[in-house]
């Protein structure tokens, strides 16, 4: 879609490593060390880019911040999970206990 | 702007940390320091300038406090049940949810972005996994300020913890840019960087105006409860992670005249679980408000981004205790089942611990659970349970002893399955008295001045005597 200002931007994700693993600080686990220190970012994408390339996002205060094109309009994944059976049994056992303890109905 | 980040490499931009904070909070903390040792944390707290009034004023504008208080009288029943006759305390909580960004630290990013309005900053910057930083984001919002967040959220798998997640989805519906890290102490660093970068305020959760927006809690606490039953509430229970939830409570409820209340800190034991390694990171299943916090910020407050934690909960805690994650999913159902009050698990940390509580307290007498947080997609026991699951952790129905951090989840089978453990405070106040004395770099007691020594017992909760006697055990 398009309008008078032009196209729309589109929202995206970038990450960008702020230390590599030697560049950390020394007091780490061993399976941290290992790995880089990592931070990703949201934002509206710059110009066109496909997935890998570096880019620029506009954050949504405004500020650029520069670093590789993860996701193009990232969705956010997160739920309320699978059904949980043992907290649902939980739960039939504390109401049915309450009704018992009113005198049963 | 980026290449210069790329430049600022960990060692340069630590050995800059005095000057870059200093900078970002508006406050001379060295004007509080008496010599190598001592605070003058009083002085340091009324510096805020803001009373309690104002504080509730302010905070009333942003959409904040006089949350309700609510009797949970079928918790109450139940745990009366399990109880010898004649106890089985009132269980009161305090809907803290029903604050503007759904957690009681929208209290203390209240007072924290006034502030740094008032001081003229652009923005804000808040490094927090917590519901903290839903609230800064909120109250910038609210009151034109920018606002950045940082937070730990994912592992080297890229693999981000749902609660979490949520929050970082929360600061950005409030406008907020987010930045989500691996796992890492590194986060300092980079909350350095992006704060000299950015020249914001640091929304930091231990300034003093971060812990004074708590008083108005205690204080609420305080007061409606003696117009309800005539007299202070005889237990508060507050979840327990940086501190200063208990801090700013305590000071509330002292304002409100209820110097007998028992304050009781509780925290979910996640003891054994490295809080700085890759692998444990997504191992746990709360990320807040748990053990891996709540122990060393009392051995070491000052483990902070601000110079002097303004946070002390060793002053105030009357006792410590801890409960298992499977407790606090249990309780987290049953809030939801017998109250019809679906709130977040972490928050319930409390409720958990005076559940048990409650039992050992007369029935006439009151125990107040200060906190609820809103619940949502990824924050949620559902959530964080399935989470766990797909990490290999073991979900099943089980007494509290069958709990291992990290590896099993034991959800209680009955009622008195929900149990807490007792931290002992005098081990926490001798670990933190060793940590000063090695910080110092003496060996012991008779090297501190009489100054140090009442500083220090202050610090502890003891008379002087009593932290001679501790301190004679510390010795290094």
């Amino acid at each position: 879609m398009t309008s008078a200002a032009g196209p729309r931007r589109r929202w995206a994700q970038i990450g960008l490593v702020v230390l590599e693993p030697e560049e950390r600080t020394a007091r780490l686990p061993d399976d941290t060390k290992k790995v880089p220190y990592y931070v990703r970012v949201r934002g509206f994408l710059q110009g066109e880019a496909n997935i890998g390339d570096i880019v620029t996002i506009e954050t949504l205060i405004g500020r650029s911040v520069q670093g590789e094109l993860l996701r193009i309009e990232p969705a956010y994944g997160h739920s309320f999970g699978q059904p949980i059976e043992e907290l649902m049994e939980a739960g039939i056992e504390a109401r049915g206990l309450l009704r018992s303890l009113e005198g049963e109905r | 702007m980026k290449t210069q980040q790329v430049e600022n490499k960990y060692q340069a931009v630590m050995a800059r940390q005095a000057e870059i904070l200093g900078r970002a909070s508006g406050i001379d903390y060295d004007r509080f320091r008496k010599g190598r040792l001592v605070v003058d944390y009083q002085a340091l707290m009324d510096s805020t300038g803001y009373s309690l009034g104002q504080i509730a004023e302010i905070q009333s504008r942003c959409k904040v406090g006089q949350t309700p208080l609510l009797e949970l009288k079928n918790l109450t029943r139940l745990a009366r049940n399990l109880a010898p006759s004649g106890l089985g305390a009132r269980i009161f909580v305090k809907d803290e949810a029903c604050n503007a960004s759904g957690s009681f630290k929208a209290r203390r990013a209240s007072l924290s972005v006034w502030e740094s309005k008032r001081l003229g900053y652009r923005g804000v910057i808040a490094a927090t996994s917590g519901n903290y930083g839903a609230a800064v984001a909120a109250m910038a919002a609210m009151q034109g300020q920018r606002c950045l967040i940082l937070q730990e959220v994912y592992d080297s798998r890229g693999l981000g913890q749902p609660e979490i997640v949520e929050k970082g989805r929360a600061c950005e519906a409030y406008g907020a840019e987010v930045w989500q890290t691996t796992v890492g102490p590194e986060l300092f660093y980079t909350h350095l960087v992006l704060l000299e970068e950015t020249g914001f305020y640091n929304a930091s959760l231990y300034t003093p105006f971060s812990v004074a927006g708590i008083q108005t809690l205690g204080y609420e606490v305080g007061t409606e409860v003696k117009e309800l039953t005539g007299r202070p509430p005889a237990v508060v229970v507050a979840t327990h992670s940086g501190g200063g939830n208990s801090t700013g409570t305590a000071m509330g409820l002292t304002a409100a005249g209820c110097e007998e209340t028992q304050l009781v800190a509780a925290s979910v034991d996640l003891r054994g679980l490295n809080m700085a390694s890759d692998r444990d990171f997504n191992r746990k299943s709360f990320t807040t408000g748990h053990t891996g916090f709540g122990v060393p910020f009392l051995t070491n407050p000052d483990r902070t981004e601000v110079p002097y934690n303004a946070a002390r909960p060793l002053r105030y805690l009357d006792r410590y205790v801890s409960v298992d994650q499977g407790a606090v999913f249990y309780i987290t159902q049953l809030l939801a089942e017998l109250e019809g009050l679906e709130r977040g698990p972490a928050g319930n940390t409390s409720l958990t611990a005076a559940f048990k509580l409650a039992q050992e307290m007369p029935e006439d007498e009151v125990i107040v659970v200060q906190e609820t947080e809103y619940t949502g997609a990824g924050k949620h026991p559902a959530a964080q349970l399935s989470f766990a699951r797909q990490n290999g952790v073991k979900v099943m129905r089980g007494p509290s002893s069958l709990n291992v951090p990290g590896e099993v989840i034991a959800i209680p089978e009955k009622l008195s399955d929900v149990v807490y453990q007792e931290i002992d405070l005098q081990r926490i106040r001798a670990s933190y008295l060793r940590g000063q004395l090695s910080r110092l770099g003496i060996g012991d007691e008779t090297e501190l001045t009489e100054d140090e020594v009442t500083y220090l017992a202050a610090e502890t909760r003891l008379s002087t005597e009593e932290c001679l006697r501790l301190l004679v055990t510390c010795r290094n």
